[in-house]
């Protein structure tokens, strides 16, 4: 299994790679890409903060719980930290399975987990200004 | 001494103006109360004690969770796309 947290450019071909088995008939490959707008506004580009040594472990205890419900051969994430700009790559989720339905389904229940539970914020910088998201919570003074 | 290191991270490093602090650890001091301290440190953090989630030596842990001296106690604002639901 491969979690990383990376100020670098993400490697598609690296994540593929390292899921791929002779017993595993489907890679699914999840690209989260940094999108120019959001609710209305024009984004500029993220600036993404980490805990990086919880967050690989916090990668690997989600990647056990979902390799138990499905079977799933390897899974490989990689998260891109810092600065990216409108079309770049922040996330990497690579599933091999023995048959495609799982390893979609599981590609899917990973990112979903993922964007939970990961220690790792975006900050929006948009046109007028900027801001942390943070999930559903509202937070005071705002 | 005993003290714990502290880990803010994204809006909360903003607020306070710091990604790390260390405080003294008084008897029986817990994970909220290691917050309650960094509140009088920082007051701009008030009112964070109800979105704000735990984890110590990185491991999200209960408000509750006893904190050692030398744990690296950390604060984890609501993460991007989540809702705080443990």
């Amino acid at each position: 299994m491969l979690f990383e947290v990376t100020a670098d450019e993400l490697d598609p071909g690296r994540v593929v790679e390292h899921v791929r088995r002779d017993d595993a008939g489907a890679i699914a490959l999840f690209y989260g890409v940094v999108r120019d707008h959001n609710r209305g506004r024009k984004v500029m580009h993220l600036e993404y903060d980490a805990y990086p040594e919880m967050a690989t472990k916090v990668m690997q205890r989600i990647a056990d719980e979902v390799k138990e419900r499905f079977n799933i051969a390897e899974t490989a994430i990689q998260h891109r930290t810092g600065r990216l700009e409108v079309g770049e790559t922040s996330l990497l989720v690579a599933v091999s399975s023995a048959h495609r339905k799982e390893a979609f389904e599981a590609c899917h229940a990973l990112v979903d987990r993922l964007k939970e539970e990961v220690p790792i914020w975006k900050k929006e910088v948009f046109e007028g200004g900027e801001e942390w998201i943070e999930g559903d919570a509202s937070a005071p003074g705002t | 001494m005993s003290t714990a290191n502290v880990r803010l991270f994204a809006r909360l490093a903003d607020l306070a103006g710091t990604r790390e602090a260390e405080v003294e650890l008084g008897e029986g001091l817990t994970a909220s109360g290691v917050f309650d301290i960094l509140v009088q440190r920082y007051p701009s953090l008030t009112g964070f004690e109800t979105i704000v989630r735990f984890a110590v030596n990185s491991e999200y842990v209960p408000a509750s969770h006893p904190v050692r001296p030398g744990d690296e106690v950390a604060l984890i604002p609501p993460v991007s796309g989540g809702s705080r639901a443990l």
